[in-house]
């Protein structure tokens, strides 16, 4: 049995934990102290031994990421945190902000010091005003103690509702004022970045990991996780259990065993299907209950770690409705750019209407194959991909089901099954 | 509405945040939504003149964000989470229920000008399903009881406080401006955390 092992989220209880003083009592900012004696190159080596890997999705090393940053280039050099947390599903970065956001400052001021910048921005979305006030709030206090503005200067941008700015490449262009639209690449944002300088792009998560990193050191951070996904992350369960919530564990947990401590699905269902890491992995069903939730563990049970953000539906749900309805999200937030991705996801949206509809036909099925093919890696960036996602899975583990909607001729499931309230008069 | 000289300096200081200044357009927007109510041309050609942009340049930013409205929302603007997760869980029947309470359709107002609708995408508070939100504010575990009774607080001028956030809804103006990086002086309000995202740290002390 794994256990659990809050890091971050050590000290979320505490009922001022979000200011400076409550970050203080438990060491705040001396992890930043102990960085700014260090030499750059050494914390880079050091973040590079403890393993840690990309939060956001795409669990690339933070340090060799870091370590991709021409020295001695006498370029402005820049640190950009991706906060948009907008992949349904994932709902770690906005509770982390809101209990603790000076973790990520002192995260800021230790990886500027690393990748020689001067400028940290941190884009957040804008669809969480409480959000944004307290790490606005939180950068005015640090300023104020002398804790910013002494060679890091970090700055707050708030987005304006748009998914695809949480790709980073599209982060940047929105930060530089124009439509949140990809960039083909090469060049990297480590050689072309924020206004065609080398930056770092890192989520939420990788930068607050830094301080403990720093103050614990990188064989500390090795002894929890697996092989090759070391260190502890947040696990955000939701849907159809017992108790939902946030669960911080070393890498390589199952989700039996997250289920069991949030006292498993709602009383008398049973899992049925659900995303290892948002609706832009490749779903899972209750075969996969053991699968250790590490990067390597759900690659090679044929999706990925993504945010590990644990969508759970049990029984009750219609995997076609629930498909049809992320489609239909990745349809209004592709940005149209790209030809593959803009056509396919509005085609795909017809065609998986008529079969929830129960007016397709089987053909259809094999249409949206073909047309998930033709949008796979044929974009400058993931969202198309992520878009067909759950299709193909859908379609591989639950095809049955969309057969029945045909031969039901409509959806055979009772929507009010599902919610939360039924039976309660609702 | 006119630009105050004091607005305009506001505005200024946004920009002087940034090393460029075209990066000051998307705070810019959201501070003239927070004197307007939404993205007026008047907006736009401010916008324009103080970055040294074509008006164009300007709109075609705005018309990207779904968070920049061309017409004017209610003085609370209600959004309801009909992502998949959310939907399924009741988030559906809540949005069905807000259109037929209120009268009012998707993106629109009501006549008094209190409330105004939208269905909303994933809004990174899963563990809370179902989610509404309000000027963007959290309304955790919602049903279809809970929103009709949000919006007739509201309506009733006497909004109900988010369930994470400040100790009373601020209006759609004031929640633009804190968007816009205005501090409005209510961080420190509110709880730090609700309980599913104490709940891994609760069972960790309990030994687990």
């Amino acid at each position: 049995m794994t256990k659990l092992a809050p890091v971050l989220s050590a000290h979320w209880d505490e009922k001022d934990s979000f200011t400076l003083e409550g970050y203080k009592r438990h060491g705040g900012y001396k992890a930043a102290q102990k960085a700014l004696t260090m030499d750059p190159d050494a914390i880079i080596q050091l973040v590079k031994d403890s393993g840690l890997r990309g939060r956001g999705g795409a669990g690339f090393p933070t340090g060799m990421k870091w370590g991709f940053i021409p020295q001695g280039d006498n370029k402005d050099h820049y640190l950009v945190v991706n906060a948009d947390e907008s992949e349904p599903g994932t709902c770690k970065d906005t509770p982390l902000l809101m209990a603790n956001p000076h973790v990520l400052i002192e995260g800021c001021i230790i990886a500027c010091h690393a990748i020689r910048a001067k400028h940290a921005f941190i884009y957040i979305r804008g669809e969480v005003t409480h959000v944004v006030r307290r790490v606005n709030q939180a950068i005015a206090d640090a300023y104020a103690a002398g804790i910013l503005g002494n060679g890091v200067d970090v700055v707050l941008h708030v987005g304006a509702g748009a998914y695809i700015c949480g790709e980073e490449t599209a982060l940047l262009d929105s930060l530089e004022g124009f439509r949140g639209q990809p960039r083909l690449r090469p060049p990297f944002p480590a050689i072309a970045g924020l206004y065609a300088r080398p930056t770092v792009v890192n989520n939420v998560e990788s930068i607050a990991s830094v301080p403990a990193i720093v103050m614990n050191g990188a064989e500390w951070y090795q002894s929890m996780g697996t092989e090759k996904s070391k260190g502890t992350t947040l696990y955000s369960l939701s849907g159809h259990v017992v108790n939902p919530g946030q669960f911080e564990a070393p890498l390589g947990v199952t989700l039996r065993e997250i289920l069991d401590l949030a006292g498993g699905v709602r009383p008398g269902h049973r899992l049925k299907f659900w995303t290892p890491g948002g609706s832009s992995t490749p779903l899972f069903t209750d075969a996969h209950l053991d699968v250790p939730l590490d990067y390597e563990g759900v690659a090679a049970a044929g999706s990925m770690l993504g945010t590990k953000a644990l969508q759970i539906f049990d029984e009750t749900t219609c995997v076609v409705r629930a498909v049809l309805r992320w489609t239909e999200f990745y349809k209004h937030e592709s940005c149209g750019k790209c030809t593959p991705c803009r056509e396919g996801t509005w085609w795909l949206v017809q065609i998986l209407r008529d079969l929830e509809d129960g007016k397709g036909t089987e053909a259809d099925l094999a249409k949206l194959l073909d047309l998930c093919d033709n949008i796979m890696g044929r974009s400058f960036c993931a969202l198309g991909d992520g878009a067909t996602s759950p299709i193909t899975s859908s379609i591989k583990y639950f095809r049955d089901e969309y057969i029945a909607h045909l031969t039901n001729g409509a959806c055979p499931f009772d929507p009010v099954a599902s919610t939360l309230f039924v039976g309660a008069g609702a | 509405m006119a630009f105050s000289t004091e607005d305009l300096s506001t505005m200024d200081l946004i920009i002087k945040r940034y090393p460029r200044s075209r990066s000051a357009i998307m705070p810019l927007l959201h501070y003239v939504q927070s004197k307007a109510g939404y993205v007026t041309n008047e907006g736009i050609e401010v916008i324009a003149k103080l970055l040294q942009l074509e008006a164009a340049e300007v709109t075609a930013v705005s018309t990207f964000y779904t968070q920049y409205k061309p017409t004017p929302v209610g003085e609370y603007h209600v959004g309801v989470c009909t992502n998949t997760l959310c939907a399924i869980m009741g988030g559906d029947a809540i949005f069905a229920s807000l259109k037929d309470h209120l009268g009012i359709g998707n993106d629109e107002v009501t006549a008094d000008g209190k409330v105004s609708l939208e269905h909303i995408e994933c809004n990174a508070a899963c563990d809370y399903a179902p989610v509404v939100m309000a000027n963007w504010e959290f309304y955790d575990n919602q049903t279809v009881e809970s929103a009709k009774e949000l919006v007739d607080s509201m309506r009733a001028g006497n909004p109900k406080p988010p369930t994470r956030g400040p100790n009373r809804l601020v209006t759609y103006k004031e929640a633009s401006a804190v968007l816009a990086g205005l501090n409005d002086g209510l961080a420190h309000e509110g709880v730090q955390a609700g309980e599913p995202t104490l709940l891994g740290l609760k069972l960790s002390k309990e030994g687990k």
